[in-house]
């Protein structure tokens, strides 16, 4: 690129200025590939954004409503502005473009010079032109300041109308619904979503959406918007002649390219919108660059995805720093969603609008699954659409973009996951994309394997940065690559560790059904050697959760991490923390003074946890069984905050007090807890219940959840929080409170017996073959007929179920192991020492000078009277 | 039979667990002191020594001090075995030492570049006519 001959005034430094304008999902991607490249190293960068907040996911804009903060939403890493000297703008939009100055001109009246503008200002929403649409109460949907404005009024709103019964219209429908409005949908096409179903998929949407509660009115528009006196909408007069009465109306009728300021300085647009790029997203003027949904690229269209959108964004900024270029040529417009709680997917040519095209169809209208398969003349497959199980679809989007004949009959691969036979997984041509985010094809994920040696999931997916994106494809990405894996003789190792040949799923069933009960003979019969600190814990899990009995009782004691054989919390200087259980957070201040007053006596640091608890920190180990005793005396007992167990069911108030809830989710939260506390899983377990739709006590990010509905409760499963953040599935709605407890029994042994070592329900769900359908169909409808099995196991632990802590107090032979030196009872250990921060101890770090916590009280008596007992 | 029955024998009960320092022996606990597959702390002098005794009755003495994280927690941990190599696991990041050499298996150095190496004392069964005796140094 030639440098600029005459720098207009804003223009100070030597280096060459890059202005971005638009911080949205597609500007932020390509600023992160833009820093990236070796090319960008002497670059200005200044980012002229409209919205008072840096980029954030748009996509997941609704899930805004269940709880997600804007925070979570946020795209733009902490520090990431700073550490690339960006010039981030917040709150300014750029108002004009003069091409022959480089000058771009904001509201507030700034100048910027430019070498490179690069325009990703995103779409914005469609308002019919009719009447009254600017009356109080008319919302439209695409930033968080929209949503937040839509939260606001529903609080004082009854009926909420959408106009547009497309992705985003059923979306924000959801939205209303979950408020607790009555909801309609008001779309102009005979069908919903009509841009990615046909018309069978159509229907059946539409049934499973008003089973949901939302009224759908298909084949109206919208006349005129009617408002009250006050100027606040209160009915919509329809293309039919009717009246539907409503005082909150959402327009989601699709969007427009923004591409106002492109037009006034004169730069080509598409006739119905769209700034013209070509193949490397320039526009007509080779220093302006085009970007994401305000773009009209070279194949003609104007892409309302995000994957098109971040193809874009890498193409621009190799186009800018000059890197090896990246030509756009067009993109998937695949789509796999939820709506409302159904599985949609649709693509390829998802309408048979081909040349000699064909369905294959299969349709079951009683269980509401309805999949669509187009074939070409030449046995390719085409496209798609699946609604109700989408069962299979990683794997459908890359053969039909592969655009090759099937080896598989096309009538099997049409089948939901239950019904296809089981004959072995389908291959996909080495040119078939995988990853539609990255673009990265089967070909390459395999020779990653072959030729890069990579051997695991992680390794590929940091070599080709394939499932690095919006993670869709994932699973099909583990299935490539064991399956290479395979071919290439490397044996794909689910082994525990070099003691078992086994998965701990496989141990589960020889524990269960071969009745072992020890260690000792597990490794004889089915292991080698000693074990060691992976397997022992795992065996001492399965045990647990089959046998029952005592964790410390026995031959088990010695299979324990840590943490279960001292029943508390390792912390990094060799103390633990204790967690007293507050079943569903419910507490008397009396208890609540309790737990102060043992804190206090013993000198321990307080916090309040996550999951509404109170943790004590600096316990010797000498003085926990002290602590314990306190607890147990004033009826509580310590909790599971440690164990790979239920560590902690969480509620809001609910019905009981809050004014919007529906059910009593404390009660049902403190039954819970009592219900599944002790049990030992392959991994922590966490729940909650939420007593009405908003979702205060963030069921949906916990590995079981429970909300409130009016008419009962939906469960939740598969949630994650923490490092890898996951919204959990609904696997069941409007159940009565018998049928829910007996599918979360069902759900968590079916888990149990399982799950991998250390893998969370999150995990679990994405991995199990038949993903979330097969578990409905395992614990809800029995499909292996094992869930009477499974309520039998469930109850054997309810009834099972002891107060370890308690246990531990009355018996002395458990109580030896709590002494600091077995050869000097009573002396603290010397190295665990405090200094004191905020008003409370902390471990002292190296090179400080701490203190020992206080004496603890002695109990269990001297080790000779113990031993002679 | 599991080990934990012999230990409580009437005989067993009486065997002690002595470790060397190099001068000479010190009685530290009895094996009965000991669930197979686990360990305890013992104080010898002002040093902390974590000791076991493995499924076969083996006793081992080392360090009780994690080079990892600088907490006296490895009599806290779990016994096992790499090939032919008997370990012992730290509880607080899981790095694996060799229970004959004390020799960390996963690292070379600790985080503060110090070897991961944990001390090892000569440790040995010994049976005893007397009864409970603790010995400080
Ligand atoms: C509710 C909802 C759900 C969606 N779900 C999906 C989905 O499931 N899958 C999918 O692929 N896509 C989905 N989308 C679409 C997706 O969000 C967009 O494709 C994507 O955000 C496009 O990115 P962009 O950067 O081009 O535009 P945007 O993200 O809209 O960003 C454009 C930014 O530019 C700013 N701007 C505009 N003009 C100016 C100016 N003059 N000066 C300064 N700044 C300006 C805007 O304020 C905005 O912040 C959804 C969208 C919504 C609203
Ligand atoms: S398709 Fe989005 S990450 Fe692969």
């Amino acid at each position: 690129m030639t440098r600029p001959t005459a720098p207009p005034a804003p223009r100070h430094t030597g280096r060459r200025h890059v202005v971005l304008i638009g911080h949205g999902m597609v500007g932020q991607r390509f600023l992160e590939t833009l820093v990236a490249l070796p090319g960008a190293a002497g670059l200005r960068i200044t980012v002229l954004a409209e919205e008072p907040r840096p980029a954030y996911d748009r996509v997941h804009l609704t899930s805004w409503f269940s709880g997600t903060s804007a925070d979570e939403l946020k795209l733009c890493p902490p520090g990431f502005v700073a550490e690339h000297g960006i010039d981030l703008r917040l709150g300014d939009p750029a108002t004009a473009i003069d091409r022959a100055a480089r000058t771009v001109t904001t509201a507030s009246g700034a100048a910027f010079g430019y070498d490179t503008l690069v325009l990703a200002t995103g779409s914005y929403p469609f308002v019919p032109p009719v009447p009254g649409t600017d009356a109080a109460g008319c919302h439209v949907y695409r930033t968080l300041d929209d949503v937040a404005a839509i939260r606001a009024d529903a609080s004082g709103a009854r009926v909420g109308a959408v106009v547009g019964g497309g992705l985003l219209g059923l979306e924000a429908a959801g939205a209303l619904r979950a408020m607790g409005l009555e909801t309609h949908v008001v779309e102009f096409a005979p069908r919903l979503m009509a841009l990615q179903v046909d018309e069978g998929g159509g229907d059946l949407l539409r049934r499973k959406v008003e089973d949901l509660g939302v009224r759908v009115h298909t084949g109206v528009g919208t006349r005129a918007v009617l408002a009250d006196d006050a100027g606040r909408v209160r009915a919509m007069a329809l293309s039919d002649g009717g009246e539907l009465a409503a005082d909150l109306v959402v327009f989601s009728a699709g969007v427009r390219p923004r591409d106002q300021l492109a037009r006034e300085c004169g730069l080509p647009v598409g006739q119905r919108g769209g700034i013209v790029v070509d193949g490397e997203c320039r526009t007509r003027d080779p220093r302006v660059h085009a970007i994401g949904e305000c773009a009209l690229t070279s194949d003609g269209r104007v892409h309302g995805l995000v994957a098109p959108g971040y193809a874009m964004a890498e193409t621009a900024a190799r186009a800018v720093a000059g890197g090896e270029p990246a030509p756009f040529t067009g993109a998937d417009t695949s789509t796999e969603l939820k709506l409302l709680g159904v599985d949609v997917a649709s693509f390829g040519d998802a309408h048979g609008a081909t040349e000699g095209a064909r369905d294959v169809l299969y349709s079951d209208g009683r269980s509401g699954v309805y999949r669509k398969l187009v074939i070409g003349g030449d046995g390719a497959l085409l496209g798609g659409v699946l609604v109700g199980d989408t069962g299979s679809y990683g794997v459908l989007r890359p053969l039909a973009a592969a655009g090759r004949p099937l080896d598989t009959a096309p009538g099997q691969l049409v089948l939901p996951a239950g019904l296809a036979p089981a004959s072995g997984p389908v291959e996909l041509p080495d040119d078939a994309v995988v990853c539609s985010c990255h673009n990265v094809t089967t070909g390459r994920i395999r020779a990653a394997v072959a030729d890069d040696g990579c051997t695991s999931v992680p390794e590929v997916k940091k070599c080709t940065k394939a499932g690095t994106g919006c993670g869709s494809c994932v699973k099909v990405l583990g299935t490539v690559v064991d399956g290479e894996l395979a071919s290439r003789g490397v044996s794909v190792d689910d082994r525990l560790c070099e003691h078992f040949a086994h998965t701990r799923a496989e141990l589960y069933d020889i524990v269960r059904v071969k009745g072992v009960a020890t260690f000792s003979r597990l490794v004889e019969e089915h292991g080698t050697g000693e074990g060691c600190d992976v397997c022992k814990p795992v065996v001492a899990s399965i045990l647990a959760s089959l046998a029952g009995g005592h964790i410390l009782d026995g031959e088990q004691a010695a299979l324990q991490d840590t943490n279960d054989h001292f029943l508390a919390n390792l912390q990094r200087n060799g103390s633990y923390s204790v967690v007293p259980r507050v079943p569903g957070g419910e507490i008397t201040p009396e208890g609540l003074i309790t737990i102060g007053e043992i804190a206090r006596d013993f000198g321990l640091y307080t916090k309040i946890t996550g999951g509404q608890r109170i943790d004590m920190f600096g316990a010797a180990v000498d003085q926990l069984p002290a602590i314990w005793r306190r607890l147990v005396d004033a009826g509580f007992e310590s909790g599971h905050a440690y164990g790979k167990a239920l560590r902690t069911v969480k509620s809001c108030v609910g019905q009981a007090w809050c004014r919007y809830g529906v059910q009593d989710s404390a009660a049902l939260a403190i039954e819970l807890e009592l219900r599944y506390r002790g049990l030992r899983s392959p991994h922590k377990l966490k729940s909650a219940v939420s007593g009405c739709a908003r979702e205060c006590a963030e069921a949906q990010g916990k590995d079981f959840g429970v909300i409130a509905t009016s008419s009962g409760w939906n469960l939740y499963v598969g949630g994650n929080g923490g490092m890898a953040p996951r919204h959990a599935d609904l696997l069941a709605q409007d159940l009565d409170h018998d049928t829910l407890v007996r599918i979360i029994d069902r759900f968590l042994m079916f888990y149990i017996r399982t799950a991998d070592r250390l893998e969370r329900t999150s995990t679990w769900l994405e991995r199990i073959e038949g993903g979330l359908g097969h578990v409905r169909a395992v614990v809800v409808d029995d499909s292996l007929g094992i869930c009477a099995d499974l309520e039998e196991l469930m109850a054997r632990h309810v009834g099972a179920y002891e107060d370890e802590w308690a246990a531990t107090l009355a018996d002395p032979d458990r109580l030896r192991r709590f002494t600091s030196f077995v050869n000097a009872p009573g002396t603290p250990d010397p190295a665990v020492t405090f200094v004191t921060e905020r008003g409370q101890i902390r471990p002292a770090r190296a090179g400080e000078h701490g203190t020992p916590l206080p004496r603890p009280v002695l109990i269990g008596g001297d080790r000779v009277e113990v031993r002679t007992a | 039979m599991t080990m934990t029955t012999t230990s409580r024998g009437p005989r067993a009960a009486l065997e002690q667990v002595e470790i060397h320092d190099g001068r000479r022996w010190h009685r530290v606990c009895e094996l009965a002191d000991l669930v197979p597959g686990r360990g305890a702390a013992v104080l010898l002098g002002t040093e902390q020594v974590a000791v076991f005794r493995d499924r076969s009755g083996t006793v081992y003495a080392v360090a009780n001090r994690d080079p990892f994280s600088g907490a006296q927690v490895m009599s806290r941990g779990l016994l096992g075995s790499r090939g032919p190599v008997p370990t012992l696991a730290s509880p607080m990041y899981k790095h694996v030492f060799d229970l004959r050499d004390g020799r960390c298996l996963d690292e070379d150095a600790a985080p503060d570049g110090s070897p991961a190496v944990l001390r090892v004392w000569p440790a040995r069964r010994a049976t005893a006519a007397v009864s409970v005796h603790t010995e400080g140094v």
